[in-house]
């Protein structure tokens, strides 16, 4: 009489715990489909980089300075080993575009050129796509974190293995919680 | 007040569609079963048959709404696919915004319109196509069209295309079955009457099933279209805080918001079964109108209002 009560609930939990572990795969694997998400946007602008400094280079050629600076935090940023040095490679390339965009500005015929806009529109598109990937990377990092530390299935985590992802740190605190609504 | 998330919202609202299916599918067999029941005067064997017939047509025309919908509904709103080299901006914007979902790239369609206005169909994300008019493409900046879009990626990712789809099949295939019961009543009334005498017993209970039936056929499309629209206006605000979710900025979309309720223009090629779909009413552009039960969506101050809200 005791046994199938016993062996039902063994059954139970075994199911409740394939199901866990399945869940907890296939958020972590989400996690490492944004993160790669983040390495195509950032290859897209490096690619997108020469074409740009070649086309400039035929309206503002005397803009030498700026202009290596781009090339130059491009290369470092290929470069970089490790998230953290990414990071920081990444952002002195934001800031070098921003000033060749700014400087843009005062040259009318490059503003004009049609190349030059197109690339215009094309980076400013690859800036929001590689800061909308990350924060797509901590949405689902979040989510795959809180799976992993809530009852029960943090009993499940330990067992397995499942370490917890890091937050890709964002410049703007603001930017990284999603906004709350109220209904 | 209890604050939800947008998950906690996405999960809800895929609980309240699938259960009003549910709700919808129990009505129409009961319906169908009572109106058989009537045609032949108390003869259960008929209802059922009446019953499973109701059944099977309501399936057939979900799982044809769920196939074809999309594909007509883009025929009918004259919309043409465009690719990435004649539109580059608007393109950009929804791969942008699809990345921030993590949705599978939309197809984008263009409707040659002056009237301004946007919408989202498709079965499921990876069959998802985003719409906009000319009227609207041309009017708004980079911002407005980011608000924009995100709102409808937003019906892309909460299953809203597929819901609004079966839900307006759904409603239209009740409605169709109560009009039919009803007309019945009207030209075979008489005839059937008088043979009803001849069978033995249930007279009482015929006319019970008979005021019954008509009282629900006559109630229950009217109640079944204020459910819809209600639903539907809830999605509106729902898509509303889910494009604010993806672009964490809320003034483009009210901005944009606040250009399509100046605009007060008619799109011609929207009608009243696909008006629930686009971003705001395509025909009655009104506040006051726009403001009832049955409207489908809700009054686009109320919106901003809200959106607005998000900042604080």
């Amino acid at each position: 009489m005791l046994w199938p009560i016993v062996l039902g609930v063994l059954v139970l939990l075994l199911l409740l715990a394939i199901y866990t572990y399945n869940t907890l795969v296939s958020k972590r694997v989400r996690c490492r489909g944004a993160w790669s998400q983040i390495d195509v946007q950032l290859k897209r602008r490096y690619d997108l980089i020469p074409n740009l400094v070649e086309t400039v280079k035929g309206y503002a050629a005397h803009e030498k300075e700026t202009l290596e600076r781009v090339i130059q935090a491009r290369n470092q940023a290929i470069a970089a080993q490790g998230v953290a040095k990414q990071a920081e490679a990444e952002n002195m390339l934001s800031g070098a575009l921003r000033q060749l965009f700014a400087l843009s500005e005062s040259y009318p015929n490059l503003k004009a050129n049609e190349n030059f806009a197109q690339l215009q529109e094309e980076l400013t598109s690859t800036e929001n796509r590689i800061s909308f990937a990350r924060q797509h990377y901590n949405d689902v990092t979040a989510s795959y974190n809180t799976a992993c530390q809530t009852f029960p299935n943090n009993l499940l985590a330990g067992i397995f293995g499942f370490k917890l992802e890091e937050f890709f740190e964002l410049e703007e605190p603001a930017m990284r919680e999603a906004p709350k609504v109220k209904f | 007040m209890a604050v939800e998330t947008f998950h906690d919202q996405i999960a809800r609202n895929k609980r309240n569609s699938i259960l009003l299916i549910g709700v919808f599918m129990v009505l129409f067999a009961g319906m169908g079963l009572l109106i058989g029941m009537v045609w032949s005067r108390g003869d259960r064997s008929f209802g059922i048959v009446v019953a499973a017939a109701a059944a099977a047509l309501a399936f057939v025309l979900t799982l044809l709404s769920y196939y074809a919908g999309p594909g007509a509904l883009l025929a009918m709103s004259q919309a043409h696919e465009i690719t990435h080299e004649q539109d580059p901006q608007l393109f950009n914007v929804v791969e942008e915004l699809r990345i921030a979902g993590g949705l599978p790239m939309p197809r984008v369609y263009l409707i040659d319109d002056t009237a301004m206005n946007a919408f989202a169909t498709g079965r499921d994300p990876r069959h998802a196509v985003v719409a906009i008019t000319t009227g609207l493409r041309t009017r708004l900046n980079r911002d407005e069209l980011q608000g924009v879009m995100a709102h409808e990626l937003s019906h892309v990712r909460h299953y809203d295309i597929l819901y609004a789809t079966l839900m307006a099949v759904m409603v239209g295939v009740l409605v169709m079955l109560c009009d039919v019961f009803l007309r019945s009543m009207w030209y075979g009334g008489g005839s059937r009457r008088r043979s009803g005498r001849d069978r033995e017993g249930g007279g009482a209970l015929q006319i019970v099933l008979l005021v019954v039936a008509l009282i629900l056929a006559i109630v229950a499309p009217i109640l079944a279209k204020i459910i819809h629209m209600a639903i539907s206006r809830q999605r509106e605000y729902l898509a509303d805080a889910g494009s604010v979710e993806l672009t964490r900025n809320p003034h483009g979309l009210a901005s944009a918001l606040a250009k399509l309720g100046g605009d007060t223009e008619v799109l011609e090629v929207a009608n009243r079964a696909t008006a629930p779909l686009y971003i705001v009413h395509p025909i009655k552009k009104f506040e006051a109108r726009a403001s009832s039960i049955f409207s489908t969506h809700p009054p686009i101050e109320d919106r901003i209002k809200r959106l607005m809200a998000l900042t604080a």
